[in-house]
């Protein structure tokens, strides 16, 4: 035992203070759940082999093929475990019904997961289609940039996603985002969204909603690849997106959706 | 979990198409109640400012109270935010690992800026000398309080106490932009969001800006008139009247602007024009058009003008002044509700109306609401025991009548 403890002169304590500086900035940096998943190399998807700087995902959704069945909104809510009421969903169908005199009418009764009653107009029916609605994932995507735990992300394959264990409850993404696609889950009080069921596709399959749908309304695929059939949809197709004007850029394109659908 | 027969039951109250996720309203009373209360921390700081930094001496009677209600309110203020979160013990990552362009991880910044580099040291060096004299003058447990509140500075020589005056003069002119920043920020959490017509609005950060300044005059207003009568003493009078000259100027101010912004979206007539009119024609009748408009803006500038530039007695004035600062409060409380609540009654499909079931119990409820808006004052109250705003030359009533 010494009388006095060693002391640290202020010089050296400042250096070292200096010195460990970047390694606390590191530290700050790594907790950052968003930089980590972007990153791509750490995420753990379920698939080693997996490579998200090779993807890039989009979806196609031609009107003229949806007959409404709802089968894709049912399909979604059994894979991802969305809950049954009718006021949740990850993707739903929506019905079109424009009369003669020009009114547009729009109803989703349960998402079209029941099917749609018959149509009641007094005038006459000039034309009615189905769309089916997901979350855009935008390239541009407001919900991302509300956030402000960066808990919902862009990965590197182009799908915005939410981290379930990260997300504060706070529901400015569900503010932000211009298409209704997002809900905050009753039980387990986070933000939820279509995730183009990452699950999935990780492993080589396609979205549950695109599996089961029995007109082929909806073709996932690959946005960057020359041979994939999303490629063809958008090259033998006049697509649009939804609210372009809004400049989100999303990646959902619609072929033979007209300008009643926003 | 949610009662599905329920939901059956009130689905007629919406009108038209909404997306099925609109059902839920997602930011109730509990984030009207915020940007309310931070409203009033930036209004009553702005207030404090015009007597430090503009010299306005009449104000001279309110400038400790205007600090004190506005250091009160700003405690209250993220409590509502944190009452309304999906998981409020993961509320720390917003300090900690902010997501840098969210408008809302930037409030913990501006909050924390605000209390502690703006608020808490322009109290301290106000009061600096008092809690000197406080500290030898008081007995019991109350002593070591302000003992430790000195910090250790007890030098009360005129050198130290001109500089303390220097500082807190510098800690309000940095203060009148911290102001700003932290309303309009408030603001601009709205005005940003380009998925929603109602809100977004570059005019937004200013509106609230000016609301702000309104409602924090009104309810320092309130807070001094009310507290004089209960401690028995004389108003001063000057004082009042220029809290409300003021007053009616900010409304002034604040109403223009509004106007402006209303009649800019008329003209325009974007898309979203004729579901926002059947909105505020429906919907948003009593909270627009009768509670923020006539009551809490038209009825307290006619009041206000008569009552500061008409010839009415004293006593008449007063009450009026009253009035008008208690119906400001409905209508800037009104607004707040306006722009929360109005902003997600309309389907962003721009097909249909939905509807706000306000609960009474629950953490989202009135009850927590109410208490919410309570407990500023209850925190002022103390505070005011504790560090007396008041003039030391103010007249009691029964001896002035003596």
């Amino acid at each position: 035992m010494t009388d006095q403890a060693p002391k640290m002169p202020r010089r050296d304590f400042l250096d070292t203070a200096v010195r460990k500086l970047p390694a606390w900035l590191l530290v700050f940096k790594l907790l950052n759940p968003a930089e980590l998943l972007g990153d791509g190399d750490s995420t753990d998807v379920g698939n080693p082999k997996y490579d998200p700087t090779q993807h890039d995902y989009a979806m196609g959704v031609n009107v003229h093929k949806c007959i409404g069945c709802g089968r894709c909104a049912d399909a979604c809510k059994t894979e991802n475990n969305v809950p049954r009421d009718p006021i949740y969903f990850r993707t739903w169908v929506e019905r079109y019904i424009t009369s003669t005199d020009g009114e547009t009418q729009v109803d989703s009764p349960n998402g079209g997961i029941n099917g749609f009653p018959p149509a009641q107009k007094e005038s006459g029916i000039l034309r009615t289609f189905f769309v089916p609605k997901l979350c855009n994932h935008c390239s541009k995507p407001p919900c991302v940039q509300v956030c402000p735990v960066g808990a919902t992300f862009q990965s590197r394959d182009g799908v915005v996603l939410v981290d379930e264990t990260y997300c504060v409850g706070c529901r400015y993404c569900i503010q932000a985002c211009p298409y209704g696609a997002r809900y905050l889950h009753p039980i387990k009080k986070i933000a939820d969204k279509c995730t183009f069921c990452y699950h999935r596709v990780v492993k080589g399959h396609v979205p549950a909603c695109v599996e089961v749908c029995p007109t082929q309304a909806r073709v996932f695929g690959e946005a960057g690849q020359q041979s994939s059939p999303l490629r063809r949809f958008l090259r033998f197709n006049d697509v649009t997106v939804l609210k372009s004007w809004l400049n989100t850029k999303p990646k959902v394109y619609y072929a033979g959706a007209d300008g009643e659908v926003r | 979990m949610i009662d599905v027969t329920r939901i059956a039951a009130e689905l007629p109250n919406v009108t038209g198409y909404i997306y099925p996720n609109e059902y839920e309203l997602h930011w109730g009373i509990l984030i009207v109640v915020y940007p309310y209360l931070t409203g009033l921390v930036a209004g009553a700081f702005i207030l404090a400012s015009l007597e430090r930094v503009f010299k306005v001496k009449a104000l001279q009677p309110v400038y400790r109270l205007s600090l004190l209600t506005a250091f009160s309110f700003l405690l209250v203020a993220p409590l509502p935010l944190l009452a309304h979160l999906g998981h409020p013990e993961r509320f720390s990552e917003m300090f900690l690992t902010p997501h840098t362009e969210s408008a809302m991880a930037m409030f913990g910044f501006v909050y924390a800026w605000y209390l502690m580099v703006v608020l808490l040291l322009e109290i301290w060096f106000d009061y600096r000398r008092d809690i000197v004299f406080w500290a030898n003058e008081k007995r019991g447990f109350v002593r070591y309080v302000y003992r430790f509140l000195t910090f250790g500075a007890s030098d009360i020589s005129d050198a130290a106490i001109r500089f303390d005056d220097k500082i807190g003069r510098v800690i309000t002119i940095i203060g009148i932009p911290s102001a700003f920043l932290l309303h309009g920020y408030v603001g601009f959490i709205f005005g940003s969001v380009k998925a929603n017509p109602w809100w977004s609005s570059v005019l937004m950060p200013i509106v609230f800006l000016f609301s702000a300044i309104v409602s924090g005059i009104a309810i320092v207003l309130f807070i001094y008139m009310v507290s004089t009568i209960f401690r028995w003493k004389q108003v001063n009078m000057p004082c009042l009247n220029k809290l409300a000259e003021l007053l009616f100027y900010a409304i002034l101010v604040d109403f223009s602007l509004e106007a402006l912004d209303f009649i800019q979206r008329l003209y325009e007539s974007e898309e979203s024009i004729s579901i926002l009119s059947q909105m505020i024609s429906s919907r948003l009748f009593i909270s627009l058009i009768i509670s923020q408009i006539i009551l809490g803006t038209l009825i307290p500038l006619v009041a206000l003008a008569a009552a500061r530039f008409g010839r009415i007695p004293d006593e008449m004035r007063r009450i009026m002044y009253l009035v008008a600062a208690v119906l400001v409060q409905v209508g800037i409380f009104s607004t707040r509700w306006n722009v929360v609540i109005g902003g997600q009654l309309f389907s962003k499909s721009l097909r249909g109306l939905t509807f706000y079931k306000l609960e009474l119990f629950g953490l989202e409820g009135l009850l927590t609401s109410g208490a919410l808006i309570v407990l500023p004052f209850v925190i002022l109250f103390i505070l005011v025991k504790l560090f007396s705003p008041w003039d030391r030359e103010e007249v009691d009533v029964k001896s002035s009548k003596a």
